[in-house]
């Protein structure tokens, strides 16, 4: 059941789209900024039950006599569960999450129970930062290399920008709607690194065996044709990943949601970015059968 | 690609069967006589709290370089040297010197030297100098002398931390040493973390000193716990290093919390000359600079045995006995990271977690059935399997399991299919141009092997990678999507394809859809 779509004269068009939305995503993450969670910024958050419903803002005011800095308060799934957000200060109360458990406690005549405590000091949470960005990077590298290994550096660089796009993007999507950055989120880019890999591999490793057997024919058409080919197939497998994906954002709890939420976006711009940014910078580099067997000269003796 | 010979087949369900066997041992409600293996949960489903805990040094080292003072003194002089301007700073010390060469032998003279050690294992001396101008330099600790003190001082800590929660009787601590300067902590099913993190939180140096108006030593003017001015003498009579133990008890008359403890020798030979010698003065109690509380002393006590009151309540009492057991950390511990989830939101992360994991791969089996019919239920047949033998590597590892773990285990499932789709998707093609059908699916197993491969092998460095970085439940999730990465090459190289070959070959001539 191939198909027979022209992926390639729809090339220019995506790839106006992609750096549009590459630009805008860059503008958006420079100038909005991420919304780091507490894991990179610092602070502490609690997750709390209340045997009843109470106001988001009644919350906030009972905190507020606190003089805790600034603080986030929001409704956190169910009915009478919030989620508390308290900003880093400067001095070290170790006491600080029993007497915030007493003000709630006394202001709002409730039963209170604090279902989960995080609490980052500074000196950690830039650590943290540090550590994310190394693995990300080292993520990057190691494909780089691999393709390289695999294939020829045209197509380590092709992969390269298709995960560059994605990644920027995903982060772009998390600043335009605010969303949390936490250590998920940075487990979700690590994922979506893989995941977008694979498909790009996946076409990639079509794309050099229709070279060789099609010697003839430009890259326009050897990418057009393996694209189609593989088209089945990169369908299929973005299906179950993303039905399995949306089953736990839907009904995998708060916790999971951000980081489901993280992998969607990143299957769905990675499924697109095998097909409309890896493959146009093979026809950039006029890829032909000679490029892969030039390389293979320099290494066979 | 077909052909398996009778020894192939034995050796992949020999191994299907040996691995995913373990996975049974998690579904026993007892644990099992033979072989105790299970899949720990990680504390964000049973619930517990992880603590990194982080030694503050600087007093510890501003006591260290003061304690050099006297002996460097001491070396000067012996070796005639003369010194001036000698200040005392935060970390460090400054004078000026006759003769800065003559300085630097003696300094750093590797034979009997006590006042500036040479550390073999580091090959670096304790200390080290700072010109700041001409002959005036500034002693401080040296790279290595620092790790050394903080070593020690980290080494001490955990000792102690460690003391003082097995005392608590918590279920199965973990501390770890991480880094120079930091100590891990796991307590799972811990509902309250804040009774140990107070606990851990002091650093319990008790002193007995002397309340008097004017010593030779000098005095310190602190609060007693009435709220009343005391001078205490700088002089410490007894520490609390010469404790044996300390038991929390109610006096009978007052019906009043206390804490009794008895003394080493040492310490009791000290406290009784003290005690002794100044009958009818009071005896400030110090706890971490504060006074608990300063009696008067009554009449000597020898007994080597004693008694310490406050207005405690009795729970104050059993963690002051606790503390002055387990004895004084060397520095203070800050909480640098903490991460609490209570026992019932572990629960519902477990079922959370569960029911999307299930029906994730329900969607997943119908979407396979519905496109490969057939050969879907070999697809799926190979992703139960791979579901069984990922959980029974779990085992035999004694992985934990994270929430971002079952994650992983859904995605897992999700993505295991690839390897069958891109076969399947492979045969398809060869189906087209082949016109016998073993062929095609012979070629179409062969042709897809690399691409398999390196699909996977992109997706498994992540992984590692996500691993070496990644702390926590993040590590759950990439120890869940490593593993399941092979145990999918596995299910869909070896068990699928031998599903695969047995409908193929028995069926050949009927004509194969897929």
């Amino acid at each position: 059941m191939i198909k027979n779509i022209n992926f390639v004269s729809k090339f220019r068009k995506a790839n106006i789209f992609s750096i549009v939305v590459f630009t805008l995503s860059i503008i958006f993450i420079s100038f909005k900024g991420l919304n780091y969670g507490i894991d990179f910024k610092g602070g502490t958050l609690i997750e709390l039950r209340t045997d009843k419903s109470i106001q988001v803002s009644s919350i906030r005011d009972a905190l507020n006599s606190m003089n805790l800095g600034d603080i986030n308060v929001k409704k956190f799934g169910k009915d009478g569960d919030y989620l508390i957000k308290v900003e880093q200060k400067k001095t070290n109360n170790s006491n600080l999450i029993p007497e915030i458990k007493k003000v709630l406690v006394d202001n709002l005549n409730a039963e209170v129970d604090f279902r989960r405590v995080e609490n980052v000091g500074p000196k950690v949470s830039s650590e943290l930062l540090e550590s994310s960005i190394i693995a990300i990077s080292l993520a990057l590298t190691a494909m780089l290399f691999y393709i390289w290994i695999r294939f020829e550096w045209q197509f380590s660089v092709g992969s390269i920008v298709a995960l560059f796009h994605d990644i920027v993007i995903t982060l772009g999507i998390f600043s335009v709607l605010s969303l949390e950055i936490n250590l998920s989120i940075i487990a979700a880019v690590l994922t979506i690194v893989g995941y977008s890999m694979n498909d790009t591999v996946v076409i990639y490793d079509r794309i050099r065996e229709n070279l060789f057997k099609y010697t003839k024919i430009s890259i326009s058409d050897v990418s057009n044709l393996s694209i189609n080919e593989t088209l089945a197939r990169t369908i299929i497998t973005s299906a179950t990943t993303l039905l399995a994906l949306v089953s736990i954002y839907i009904l995998g709890g708060e916790i999971l949601r951000g980081f489901s939420f993280a992998m969607i976006m990143g299957v769905i711009i990675g499924t697109y970015s095998s097909i409309f940014v890896a493959s146009p910078i093979l026809k950039f580099f006029k890829v032909s059968y000679k490029t892969l067997e030039k390389e293979e000269e320099k290494i066979l003796p | 690609m077909l052909n398996f010979s009778k020894i192939n087949i034995l050796i992949i369900y020999i191994i299907f069967l040996s691995i995913s066997i373990f996975s049974v041992l998690n579904f026993q409600d007892k644990n099992s006589p033979i072989i105790d293996k299970k899949v720990n949960l990680g504390l964000d489903l049973q619930g517990g709290s992880y603590l990194l805990l982080e030694i503050n040094s600087d007093s510890l080292i501003k006591e260290k370089i003061q304690s050099k003072i006297i002996p460097i003194k001491k070396l000067l002089k012996d070796n005639n040297l003369i010194y001036s301007d000698f200040k005392i700073n935060e970390n460090n010390f400054s004078f000026k010197i006759n003769d800065l060469e003559k300085f630097k032998l003696v300094f750093f003279s590797k034979k009997d030297n006590l006042v500036n050690p040479y550390i073999d294992t580091y090959r670096s001396f304790e200390l080290d100098f700072e010109k700041i101008e001409d002959n005036n330099i500034k002693i401080l600790f040296s790279k290595y002398g620092l790790l050394t003190i903080n070593n020690a001082a980290l080494k001490q800590s955990i000792e102690i931390v460690r003391r003082r929660i097995d005392d608590v009787g918590t279920k199965e601590p973990t501390i770890l040493q991480r880094g120079e300067k930091r100590i891990l902590v796991e307590l799972p099913g811990l509902k309250d973390p804040d009774r140990i993190k107070k606990l851990l939180g002091k650093t319990a140096q008790l002193n007995f000193r002397l309340v008097s108006e004017n010593s030779e030593f000098g005095v310190d003017e602190l609060i007693s716990e009435t709220g009343e001015k005391l001078k205490i003498s700088k002089r410490i009579v007894m520490s609390g290093e010469n404790l044996i133990d300390a038991q929390p008890s109610i006096q009978n008359q007052q019906n009043e919390p206390t804490v009794s403890f008895t003394l080493d020798r040492l310490g009791a030979q000290k406290f009784g000359r003290a005690t002794t010698d100044n009958v009818g003065k009071r005896l400030a109690i110090i706890l971490d600079g504060k006074i608990i509380s300063a009696p008067n002393i009554n009449e000597p006590i020898t007994s080597g045995k004693g008694m310490i009151s406050g207005n405690f309540t009795f729970q104050e009492a059993t963690d002051l006995a606790l503390l002055l057991r387990s004895g004084a950390l060397p520095t203070p511990l800050n909480v640098v990271e903490e991460r609490t989830v209570g026992p019932d939101l572990g629960e519902d992360s477990i079922k959370s977690g569960v029911t999307s994991l299930i029906v994730g791969f329900i969607l997943v089996i119908l979407f396979m059935f519905y496109k490969y019919r057939l050969f879907g239920l070999v697809a799926n047949t190979a992703l139960i399997a791979n579901l069984l033998m990922l959980l029974g590597v779990l085992t035999i590892l004694e992985a934990t399991l994270t929430l971002p773990g079952i994650a992983g285990i859904i995605l897992t499932v999700g993505m295991a299919v690839d390897a069958n789709v891109l076969i399947f998707e492979r045969i398809k093609e060869e189906l087209k141009t082949e016109k016998s059908i073993i062929h095609a699916f012979d070629s179409g197993y062969s042709k897809a092997k690399i691409t398999v491969l390196d699909a996977n092998i992109t997706t498994l460095i992540a992984a590692i990678i996500l691993f070496a970085f990644g702390s926590g439940p993040v590590k759950g999730f990439a120890i869940t999507l490593g593993i399941g990465i092979i145990t999918t090459l596995f299910t869909a190289y070896f068990l699928a394809r031998h599903l695969t070959s047995m409908i193929v070959l028995r069926d050949n001539n009927k004509g194969i859809k897929i």
